[in-house]
């Protein structure tokens, strides 16, 4: 038990646990959009992908790095309107429609991918985002390695963090994306074009989320791989509940998601007890499940989650 | 008229598939009047004024406010030509604060700030102006129903709205709520503002309003002055026929049905909810249960329904004692009327066949070897549509989509086609128009004269005296002794309902 005393003690950990927060912070603050203004999208693990791809993509193709960003936060939001013609506009089931988004843009990712380079055997690298320091306070002692020396991705992450919060509890706008979240016949009765609203809480939050997923291959890592989502998107869906749809709950979620996972990484390597590996693998999920029952006994969801809406109906 | 109309509508037309809501309907509003929109159900009226607001598109025909035309489908036009809308069903979000609910849409999307603070002290102003005081950073959830209603004014006038349409107002208020809603329209309106009011309502409209105007099926029938009519007129054109007074015909009571024996309900709770309930419904009666909601009332109904089992005592049905559930009470024979058509007794988003069909469709005829007849449920759906009047597109047609009215009447199809011994009905006429709630006391006398006894939960003091053999009073939980109705004045019951006596009589049965 000492081995995970000393863990927590190195800042090699807190940089890890940082790092790792960061695609799940992208991904549940545009999931969170989305299920804010009523529209759950589970296209996020595809749109993550795809993003992941798409960033890489331009990059290797002699693309700068923020140029990356910037084409895979378009992509996203190109596969965000696709999910809302269909959820918002034609009001179809959003689990279906999300899924289908998810198995599309998977798949596409890596069709696109063996098409451009067909004939590498090992996944072609690029140059990432070199960490940054934040002058003086990366001085600190102990945690100024950890905390204050991390990709620009990660320092945009929690900037959008802030953004987030600031514009749905601050601005007009911020409001009617909450309204049309909570009761859009409410919206429209003010005057709001409710659809148009949702399409574009949509685009941005999945814009967002190809953002999460680019950081993998921008940054994370420097290449892209077949599988390398791995499952976050679907993190990131329970992290809205764990958040209770607020973006600072949202960051908290993710660091303690990333915690355990970088824990049990390091445990792994470490340890001496003769315990079978996929108990640690497991052991993230366990305790955000168990995390998850805690936070969410009293989550108030938007109302109208999932709820199309359709003009001119009775 | 000497001023031009603030508002006219000219020849609009709506359908819905093959139902015409609204068939050619104009009328104009002068400035400072209020005139009254009165109809059935379904007559056409919430349509029509959503055509106005811009949330449906009519098919044909204009909307002209303050001379211009509206275009069509746009709410914001009608917000900026000047006209606001109070809905029936307020659209706030219960979990914004009022502030919220009443500043959304008016700054621009773009900006980078809510001003709350310009916000707040224009709300104040207005609240002063109209004497509807609301605390602004309150969460809508926390509201009372008529404080609710004082949001969705103030969202109006918060716009400047000159032109204030009010779609039954007073459908959920209790009456000294309606009271204060009539100050606040008599003030609007002494500032200059113009009021449609919709409503079913005789004695309101009569009350409020400068001129009145009739629809019906969807067509305009009649437009008078208020001066210059009478309720009793109102009521046959509202109905297009003159409304037959419910007819009680003498018939003694035969043997017991149903007899609650010391019932206790405490539904999890320490306290009882129903507190040693006694009463007996026999054959050939209506019992009534008078009081107001939230005495019980709800935990009674759940008992005859079968969704509840009582604590303490005995529910007995022919003698027998049963544990209630609701296959139990469905097999015995208890027909349910509850009060909640939309939640508890209808599935909207399902077919009428199959809503006619629900207790019965393990039934002979409806099924076999577990595979329901389509045939069978739709040939079943016709023959009551027909036989009670629902007026729909036909057997397949999704529930949610009918009118309140229509509604109350599958219910009452699928209980009374069921030949019920003992029929439970709470609060069966609430939220319906004169013609269907007379269609309700119709089937419920008829259910009488065939034998079955009716226990009839209610809040209305005449529907009470109208129907009733005998009436019981329920307050906070407990049975007062049963009264002949012939026998009662208004003025005891009055006094029971709020509690004076019952300790006295609650153990006499």
């Amino acid at each position: 038990m000492l081995d995970i005393l000393d863990l927590l003690l190195t800042t090699g950990f807190w940089a890890a646990t940082l790092r790792m927060a960061t695609p799940l912070i992208f991904g549940t603050l545009g999931e969170l959009l989305c299920e804010r203004s009523g529209v759950l999208n589970l296209g996020i693990e595809g749109i993550m992908t795809i993003g992941s791809m798409a960033g890489w993509m331009w990059v290797f193709q002699g693309g700068s790095l923020w140029g990356g960003v910037l084409v895979a936060a378009a992509v996203g939001a190109l596969f965000g309107l696709l999910h809302s013609i269909f959820t918002v506009y034609l009001g179809l089931s959003q689990h279906v429609t999300g899924i289908g988004v998810t198995m599309l843009t998977s798949a596409l990712s890596y069709f696109i991918f063996r098409m451009m380079l067909p004939d590498v055997t090992t996944p072609p690298k690029i140059t990432p985002f070199a960490p940054v320091a934040v002058p003086g306070l990366s001085q600190l002692p102990v945690v100024g390695e950890a905390l204050f020396v991390q990709s620009p991705l990660t320092w945009l992450a929690l900037f959008l963090v802030a953004l987030v919060g600031w514009g749905l509890y601050r601005t007009p706008l911020g409001l009617a994306v909450r309204m049309v979240g909570e009761n859009p016949m409410a919206a429209e009765a003010q005057g709001l074009n409710v659809h148009l609203i949702r399409t574009g809480a949509v685009m941005a939050g999945s814009a967002l989320m190809a953002v999460g997923g680019t950081f993998l291959t921008l940054s994370a890592f420097d290449a892209f791989y077949i599988g390398m989502t791995n499952g976050r998107g679907w993190i990131c869906i329970a992290l809205v509940v764990f958040a209770s749809w607020r973006p600072g709950k949202a960051l908290l979620g993710a660091l303690l998601f990333a915690f355990f996972d970088a824990m049990q990484m390091r445990v792994q390597q470490q340890t001496v007890v003769a315990i079978p590996y996929q108990f640690y693998l497991m052991l993230p999920y366990v305790l955000s499940i168990v995390a998850l029952i805690v936070m969410s006994r009293r989550a108030a969801y938007p109302k109208a989650l999932l709820v199309p809406f359709r003009r001119g109906e009775r | 008229m000497s001023s031009p109309p603030v508002l006219s509508l000219n020849k609009v037309t709506k359908s819905f598939g093959a139902m015409v809501a609204n068939d050619n309907i104009s009328l104009e509003l002068a400035e400072g009047e209020v005139l009254a929109l009165l109809g059935e159900n379904g007559a056409g009226k919430t349509t029509l004024m959503n055509i106005l607001f811009g949330h449906y598109v009519a098919d044909s025909g204009t909307v002209t406010v303050f001379d211009r035309e509206l275009p069509p489908g746009r709410p914001r036009a009608a917000i900026e030509a000047g006209v606001g809308m109070v809905h029936q069903h307020f659209t706030l979000a219960d979990n914004l604060t009022v502030l919220d609910n009443i500043v959304l849409g008016t700054q621009s999307l773009w900006s980078l700030r809510l001003d709350a603070g310009r916000a707040i002290e224009k709300l104040r102003k207005l609240a002063d102006d109209f004497g509807l005081g609301v605390d602004p950073l309150a969460h809508v959830r926390s509201l009372s129903v008529g404080e609710r209603q004082r949001v969705e004014i103030l969202k109006a006038l918060y716009r400047d709205a000159r032109i204030l349409i009010m779609d039954e107002p007073t459908a959920v208020l209790t009456p000294p709520e309606v009271e204060s809603l009539f100050v606040t329209l008599r003030r609007l309106i002494a500032k200059g503002l113009s009021v449609v009011f919709i409503s079913h309502k005789l004695g309101e409209v009569m009350d409020i309003s400068d001129r009145v105007v009739v629809l019906r099926g969807g067509r305009l029938v009649y437009t008078t002055a208020t001066g210059a009519t009478s309720r009793g007129a109102l009521a046959e054109a509202m109905v297009g026929r003159t409304i037959p007074q419910p007819s009680r015909i003498q018939i003694e009571p035969g043997r017991p049905l149903l007899a609650l024996e010391q019932v206790t309900v405490r539904a999890g709770g320490r306290k009882a909810l129903l507190d040693g309930a006694n009463l007996t419904l026999h054959e050939h009666e209506i019992l009534g249960i008078a009081g107001v909601s939230g005495n019980g009332q709800n935990q009674l109904a759940d008992l005859l329904s079968g969704m509840i089992r009582p604590d303490e005592g005995r529910v007995c049905l022919d003698g027998k004692t049963v544990q209630p559930s609701p296959m139990t009470m469905v097999r015995q024979g208890v027909g349910r009327i509850v009060e909640d058509r939309n939640d508890l007794g209808l599935i909207g988003d399902m077919t009428i066949a199959e809503n006619l069909a629900a207790e019965s469709y393990r039934e002979q005829g409806f099924s076999r070897f577990g595979i329901l007849r389509g045939v069978a449920l739709r040939r079943h759906a016709k023959d009551l549509i027909e036989q009670f009047d629902v007026r729909c597109p036909g057997p397949d047609a999704q529930v949610r989509k009918l009118s309140g009215g229509n509604k109350q009447k599958l219910v009452l199809g699928r209980v009374l086609s069921r030949a019920p011994r003992v029929i439970l009905a709470h609060q069966p006429t609430w939220g319906l128009d004169v013609g269907a709630a007379a269609y309700v006391y119709d089937r419920l006398l008829a259910a009488r004269r065939r034998g079955s006894g009716v226990l009839l939960i209610s809040e209305d003091l005449d529907e009470l005296l109208r129907l009733c053999d005998r009436i019981q009073v329920l307050y906070q939980g407990r049975l007062s002794h049963s009264m002949l109705t012939k026998e009662v004045d208004r003025r005891e019951l009055g006094l029971l309902m709020s509690g004076h006596g019952m300790e006295a009589n609650s153990c006499t049965h």
